[in-house]
Protein backbone atom coordinates (compact mmCIF):
# COMPACT_ATOMS: atom_id res chain seq x y z
CA UNK A 1 0.00 0.00 0.00
CA UNK A 2 1.59 3.05 -1.01
CA UNK A 3 1.43 6.02 2.11
CA UNK A 4 0.41 9.24 0.50
CA UNK A 5 3.34 11.93 2.45
CA UNK A 6 1.70 14.27 0.53
CA UNK A 7 -1.26 14.01 1.85
CA UNK A 8 -0.14 14.13 5.96
CA UNK A 9 2.65 17.08 5.36
CA UNK A 10 2.69 19.44 2.63
CA UNK A 11 5.98 19.51 0.62
CA UNK A 12 6.36 23.33 1.14
CA UNK A 13 6.31 22.58 4.73
CA UNK A 14 8.56 20.08 4.82
CA UNK A 15 11.15 22.59 2.58
CA UNK A 16 10.72 25.11 5.13
CA UNK A 17 11.57 22.94 8.04
CA UNK A 18 14.77 22.31 6.52
CA UNK A 19 15.53 25.98 5.74
CA UNK A 20 14.99 27.48 9.24
CA UNK A 21 17.21 24.84 10.66
CA UNK A 22 19.82 25.98 8.21
CA UNK A 23 19.45 29.03 8.90
CA UNK A 24 19.59 28.85 12.52
CA UNK A 25 22.89 26.33 12.84
CA UNK A 26 24.25 29.10 10.41
CA UNK A 27 24.14 31.67 12.34
CA UNK A 28 25.14 29.96 15.55
CA UNK A 29 28.09 29.06 13.91
CA UNK A 30 29.92 32.18 12.89
CA UNK A 31 33.04 31.04 14.94
CA UNK A 32 35.19 28.38 14.73
CA UNK A 33 34.80 25.57 17.51
CA UNK A 34 37.79 26.10 19.76
CA UNK A 35 40.56 22.92 18.66
CA UNK A 36 40.58 20.59 21.73
CA UNK A 37 43.69 21.45 23.72
CA UNK A 38 43.10 19.15 27.44
CA UNK A 39 46.50 17.17 26.19
CA UNK A 40 48.57 20.63 26.48
CA UNK A 41 47.30 20.69 30.44
CA UNK A 42 47.80 16.98 30.50
CA UNK A 43 51.66 18.40 29.69
CA UNK A 44 51.91 20.98 31.57
CA UNK A 45 50.64 18.95 34.89
CA UNK A 46 53.21 15.69 34.47
CA UNK A 47 55.86 18.77 34.42
CA UNK A 48 55.28 21.15 36.64
CA UNK A 49 55.11 21.07 40.55
CA UNK A 50 53.28 23.51 42.11
CA UNK A 51 54.75 24.33 45.81
CA UNK A 52 55.92 27.23 47.72
CA UNK A 53 58.86 28.25 49.25
CA UNK A 54 57.99 27.39 52.80
CA UNK A 55 57.17 23.62 51.73
CA UNK A 56 60.66 23.50 49.49
CA UNK A 57 63.08 24.93 51.89
CA UNK A 58 61.62 22.78 54.85
CA UNK A 59 61.45 19.87 52.61
CA UNK A 60 65.24 20.60 51.61
CA UNK A 61 66.21 20.92 55.22
CA UNK A 62 64.33 18.47 57.23
CA UNK A 63 65.39 16.00 54.85
CA UNK A 64 69.40 16.48 55.24
CA UNK A 65 70.15 16.98 58.74
CA UNK A 66 73.80 17.47 59.63
CA UNK A 67 74.65 17.13 63.37
CA UNK A 68 77.80 17.83 64.59
CA UNK A 69 80.49 15.92 66.48
CA UNK A 70 80.04 17.83 70.15
CA UNK A 71 78.88 15.42 72.76
CA UNK A 72 79.96 15.41 76.27
CA UNK A 73 79.11 12.06 77.80
CA UNK A 74 77.11 8.92 77.50
CA UNK A 75 74.34 9.11 75.82
CA UNK A 76 77.13 9.86 72.54
CA UNK A 77 77.25 5.94 72.68
CA UNK A 78 73.09 5.62 72.04
CA UNK A 79 73.73 8.02 69.01
CA UNK A 80 76.60 5.35 67.69
CA UNK A 81 74.08 2.74 67.90
CA UNK A 82 71.26 5.22 66.30
CA UNK A 83 74.33 6.12 63.39
CA UNK A 84 75.71 2.68 62.82
CA UNK A 85 73.68 0.01 60.58
CA UNK A 86 70.88 -1.70 63.38
CA UNK A 87 69.32 1.60 63.37
CA UNK A 88 70.41 3.48 60.16
CA UNK A 89 70.35 7.05 60.94
CA UNK A 90 71.20 7.51 56.98
CA UNK A 91 67.64 6.85 56.56
CA UNK A 92 67.09 9.92 57.42
CA UNK A 93 69.58 11.92 55.70
CA UNK A 94 71.55 12.95 57.89
CA UNK A 95 74.61 9.95 58.33
CA UNK A 96 77.29 12.52 57.82
CA UNK A 97 78.44 13.96 61.20
CA UNK A 98 80.49 16.65 60.76
CA UNK A 99 83.57 17.38 62.69
CA UNK A 100 83.47 21.67 61.84
CA UNK A 101 80.43 22.97 63.52
CA UNK A 102 80.21 25.41 60.67
CA UNK A 103 79.04 22.07 58.25
CA UNK A 104 76.59 21.58 60.60
CA UNK A 105 73.13 22.54 61.34
CA UNK A 106 72.10 20.25 64.28
CA UNK A 107 73.79 19.98 67.49
CA UNK A 108 72.35 16.70 69.73
CA UNK A 109 73.42 17.61 73.21
CA UNK A 110 73.79 14.00 74.79
CA UNK A 111 75.15 13.96 78.29
CA UNK A 112 75.74 15.62 81.29
CA UNK A 113 77.43 19.22 80.95
CA UNK A 114 79.68 20.63 83.47
CA UNK A 115 80.53 24.50 84.09
CA UNK A 116 83.92 24.00 82.77
CA UNK A 117 82.85 22.67 79.68
CA UNK A 118 80.02 24.63 79.22
CA UNK A 119 81.78 27.52 77.03
CA UNK A 120 83.13 25.30 74.79
CA UNK A 121 79.75 23.60 74.01
CA UNK A 122 78.35 27.45 73.92
CA UNK A 123 81.19 28.05 71.10
CA UNK A 124 80.00 25.45 69.16
CA UNK A 125 76.57 26.46 68.62
CA UNK A 126 77.32 29.85 67.89
CA UNK A 127 79.69 28.88 65.48
CA UNK A 128 77.11 27.00 63.51
CA UNK A 129 75.74 28.90 60.71
CA UNK A 130 71.83 29.36 60.64
CA UNK A 131 69.11 27.73 60.42
CA UNK A 132 70.26 25.52 63.26
CA UNK A 133 68.78 23.32 65.58
CA UNK A 134 69.28 21.75 68.98
CA UNK A 135 68.13 18.33 70.35
CA UNK A 136 68.45 17.45 74.11
CA UNK A 137 68.82 14.19 74.82
CA UNK A 138 68.85 12.52 77.93
CA UNK A 139 67.95 13.64 81.28
CA UNK A 140 71.50 15.52 81.93
CA UNK A 141 70.65 17.55 78.80
CA UNK A 142 67.07 18.38 79.52
CA UNK A 143 67.54 19.24 83.42
CA UNK A 144 71.46 18.18 84.54
CA UNK A 145 69.81 14.50 85.80
CA UNK A 146 70.91 12.92 89.04
CA UNK A 147 73.56 16.06 89.04
CA UNK A 148 70.99 18.64 88.61
CA UNK A 149 71.91 20.15 92.00
CA UNK A 150 75.72 19.41 91.87
CA UNK A 151 78.01 22.36 91.89
CA UNK A 152 79.80 21.52 88.73
CA UNK A 153 76.86 20.43 86.24
CA UNK A 154 74.89 22.53 83.93
CA UNK A 155 70.97 21.69 84.69
CA UNK A 156 70.05 21.63 81.45
CA UNK A 157 71.23 22.71 78.12
CA UNK A 158 68.46 25.07 78.16
CA UNK A 159 70.27 27.51 80.39
CA UNK A 160 72.99 28.37 77.55
CA UNK A 161 71.15 27.72 74.03
CA UNK A 162 67.74 27.33 72.77
CA UNK A 163 66.41 23.95 72.17
CA UNK A 164 63.83 22.18 69.87
CA UNK A 165 63.33 19.13 70.85
CA UNK A 166 64.22 17.06 74.26
CA UNK A 167 64.30 13.25 73.90
CA UNK A 168 63.68 12.01 77.93
CA UNK A 169 65.96 8.86 79.11
CA UNK A 170 68.93 7.79 80.98
CA UNK A 171 70.19 7.63 78.52
CA UNK A 172 67.53 7.15 75.47
CA UNK A 173 67.08 4.50 73.63
CA UNK A 174 68.47 4.38 69.80
CA UNK A 175 64.81 4.44 68.88
CA UNK A 176 63.81 7.11 70.96
CA UNK A 177 66.66 9.54 69.49
CA UNK A 178 64.92 8.43 66.09
CA UNK A 179 61.41 9.35 67.60
CA UNK A 180 63.11 12.40 68.57
CA UNK A 181 64.86 13.11 65.33
CA UNK A 182 61.47 12.28 63.90
CA UNK A 183 59.56 15.31 65.82
CA UNK A 184 62.25 17.58 65.10
CA UNK A 185 61.68 16.97 61.41
CA UNK A 186 57.81 17.87 61.83
CA UNK A 187 58.59 20.81 63.64
CA UNK A 188 61.19 22.03 60.60
CA UNK A 189 57.94 20.86 58.26
CA UNK A 190 56.13 24.08 60.06
CA UNK A 191 58.39 26.47 59.97
CA UNK A 192 58.36 29.54 57.52
CA UNK A 193 60.37 32.20 56.15
CA UNK A 194 57.80 35.15 56.91
CA UNK A 195 58.29 34.35 60.51
CA UNK A 196 62.05 34.38 61.93
CA UNK A 197 62.87 31.52 64.62
CA UNK B 1 103.25 -10.37 95.13
CA UNK B 2 103.74 -7.19 95.96
CA UNK B 3 104.63 -7.15 99.78
CA UNK B 4 102.82 -4.16 102.34
CA UNK B 5 105.86 -3.05 103.72
CA UNK B 6 104.75 -3.11 107.41
CA UNK B 7 107.32 -5.04 109.48
CA UNK B 8 108.46 -3.77 113.05
CA UNK B 9 111.85 -4.04 111.38
CA UNK B 10 110.60 -1.10 108.91
CA UNK B 11 109.12 0.49 111.76
CA UNK B 12 112.43 0.20 114.10
CA UNK B 13 114.50 1.69 111.21
CA UNK B 14 112.02 5.36 110.66
CA UNK B 15 111.85 5.46 114.21
CA UNK B 16 115.88 5.43 114.37
CA UNK B 17 116.02 7.94 111.45
CA UNK B 18 112.97 10.86 112.44
CA UNK B 19 112.07 9.96 115.94
CA UNK B 20 108.59 10.07 117.08
CA UNK B 21 107.17 11.52 114.33
CA UNK B 22 106.42 8.35 112.58
CA UNK B 23 103.92 6.11 113.67
CA UNK B 24 103.65 2.81 111.96
CA UNK B 25 100.10 1.03 112.51
CA UNK B 26 99.15 -2.72 111.14
CA UNK B 27 98.64 -1.00 107.47
CA UNK B 28 100.17 2.37 107.17
CA UNK B 29 102.86 4.59 108.63
CA UNK B 30 101.85 8.02 109.92
CA UNK B 31 104.08 10.84 109.65
CA UNK B 32 103.61 14.51 110.51
CA UNK B 33 103.44 16.91 108.03
CA UNK B 34 106.96 18.44 108.66
CA UNK B 35 108.56 15.03 108.61
CA UNK B 36 106.48 13.78 104.89
CA UNK B 37 109.44 15.34 102.72
CA UNK B 38 112.19 13.54 104.56
CA UNK B 39 110.17 10.43 105.10
CA UNK B 40 109.40 10.33 101.45
CA UNK B 41 112.83 10.88 100.57
CA UNK B 42 114.02 8.40 102.81
CA UNK B 43 111.90 5.87 101.28
CA UNK B 44 112.78 6.97 97.56
CA UNK B 45 116.50 7.12 97.61
CA UNK B 46 117.13 4.44 100.33
CA UNK B 47 118.51 1.57 97.77
CA UNK B 48 116.89 -1.37 99.56
CA UNK B 49 113.67 0.66 99.23
CA UNK B 50 113.65 2.27 96.60
CA UNK B 51 109.66 3.63 96.20
CA UNK B 52 110.51 4.99 92.52
CA UNK B 53 106.28 5.07 91.85
CA UNK B 54 103.58 7.19 93.65
CA UNK B 55 100.87 4.99 92.93
CA UNK B 56 98.43 7.71 94.16
CA UNK B 57 97.62 10.57 97.02
CA UNK B 58 94.06 11.11 98.08
CA UNK B 59 92.85 13.18 100.93
CA UNK B 60 89.49 12.70 103.07
CA UNK B 61 87.65 14.95 105.37
CA UNK B 62 86.78 13.55 108.67
CA UNK B 63 85.44 16.62 110.13
CA UNK B 64 87.77 17.99 112.62
CA UNK B 65 90.71 16.77 110.33
CA UNK B 66 91.94 16.23 107.06
CA UNK B 67 94.14 13.15 106.40
CA UNK B 68 95.93 12.66 103.15
CA UNK B 69 97.18 9.57 101.63
CA UNK B 70 99.79 8.60 100.00
CA UNK B 71 100.45 4.45 97.96
CA UNK B 72 104.02 4.22 97.40
CA UNK B 73 105.26 0.87 95.49
CA UNK B 74 108.57 -0.17 94.77
CA UNK B 75 108.38 -1.61 90.92
CA UNK B 76 112.43 -3.06 91.42
CA UNK B 77 111.68 -4.54 95.16
CA UNK B 78 107.99 -5.05 94.82
CA UNK B 79 106.93 -3.22 97.96
CA UNK B 80 103.98 -1.06 98.76
CA UNK B 81 103.56 1.09 101.68
CA UNK B 82 101.42 3.49 102.58
CA UNK B 83 101.75 6.96 104.19
CA UNK B 84 98.74 9.06 106.12
CA UNK B 85 99.47 12.62 106.98
CA UNK B 86 96.90 14.52 109.25
CA UNK B 87 96.90 18.45 108.64
CA UNK B 88 94.93 20.60 110.97
CA UNK B 89 91.13 21.72 109.39
CA UNK B 90 91.89 25.80 110.30
CA UNK B 91 94.70 26.37 108.03
CA UNK B 92 96.11 22.75 106.24
CA UNK B 93 99.29 22.92 104.28
CA UNK B 94 101.62 20.36 103.52
CA UNK B 95 104.52 20.12 102.01
CA UNK B 96 104.47 19.08 98.38
CA UNK B 97 105.72 15.45 96.63
CA UNK B 98 105.44 17.26 93.37
CA UNK B 99 109.81 17.20 93.63
CA UNK B 100 110.13 13.67 94.59
CA UNK B 101 107.45 12.24 92.02
CA UNK B 102 106.33 13.94 89.21
CA UNK B 103 103.14 12.30 88.93
CA UNK B 104 102.09 14.37 92.43
CA UNK B 105 101.41 17.43 90.71
CA UNK B 106 98.27 17.15 89.14
CA UNK B 107 96.88 14.99 91.67
CA UNK B 108 98.00 17.34 94.88
CA UNK B 109 96.06 19.81 92.24
CA UNK B 110 93.29 17.62 92.93
CA UNK B 111 92.80 17.89 96.24
CA UNK B 112 93.98 21.56 96.62
CA UNK B 113 91.01 22.27 94.17
CA UNK B 114 88.33 20.05 95.86
CA UNK B 115 88.99 20.04 99.49
CA UNK B 116 91.58 23.29 99.83
CA UNK B 117 94.77 21.76 101.35
CA UNK B 118 97.73 24.14 100.34
CA UNK B 119 100.98 22.10 98.78
CA UNK B 120 103.99 24.18 99.90
CA UNK B 121 106.78 24.15 97.32
CA UNK B 122 103.96 22.67 94.75
CA UNK B 123 105.49 24.16 91.29
CA UNK B 124 102.21 25.17 89.73
CA UNK B 125 99.22 25.49 92.36
CA UNK B 126 96.15 26.01 90.77
CA UNK B 127 92.37 24.81 90.15
CA UNK B 128 92.48 21.68 88.12
CA UNK B 129 88.61 20.54 87.78
CA UNK B 130 86.74 23.40 88.37
CA UNK B 131 87.53 26.47 87.46
CA UNK B 132 89.28 30.20 88.50
CA UNK B 133 87.42 32.02 90.50
CA UNK B 134 85.13 29.26 92.50
CA UNK B 135 84.03 29.95 95.72
CA UNK B 136 84.57 27.12 97.94
CA UNK B 137 85.67 23.60 98.40
CA UNK B 138 83.06 20.72 97.36
CA UNK B 139 84.42 17.62 99.31
CA UNK B 140 84.67 19.38 102.12
CA UNK B 141 82.29 18.07 104.40
CA UNK B 142 80.68 21.89 105.27
CA UNK B 143 80.77 22.37 102.30
CA UNK B 144 77.52 24.25 100.26
CA UNK B 145 77.12 25.83 97.13
CA UNK B 146 76.24 29.38 96.87
CA UNK B 147 74.12 29.05 93.66
CA UNK B 148 71.90 25.78 93.92
CA UNK B 149 72.68 24.78 98.10
CA UNK B 150 74.24 20.99 96.89
CA UNK B 151 76.06 19.56 99.78
CA UNK B 152 73.23 19.19 101.97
Amino acid sequence: MEIEREALTPTSEIDRREGSGIEALRAASQHPVPDPDAWLEEEIKRNMLVTTVDAVLNWARKSSLWPVTAFTACCTFEFIGASSSRFDIARFGMEVVRASPRQADLLICGGTLTWKMAPQIKRVYDQMPEPKWVIAMGACAISGGIFHDSYAVVPGYNRLIPVDVYIPGCPPRPETLLAGIETLRKKIAKESIMKPR
Amino acid sequence: MTTTLNSSDMAARLKAQFGSGVTPTADYLEVTPALLPGVAEYLKNTPELDFDFLDMVTAADYGDRFELIYRLLSLKNNLLVSLKVRCDRSRPSVPSLAGLWYGATNQEREIYDLLGIEFSGHPDLRRIVLWEGYQGHPLRKDFKDKVYGAGD
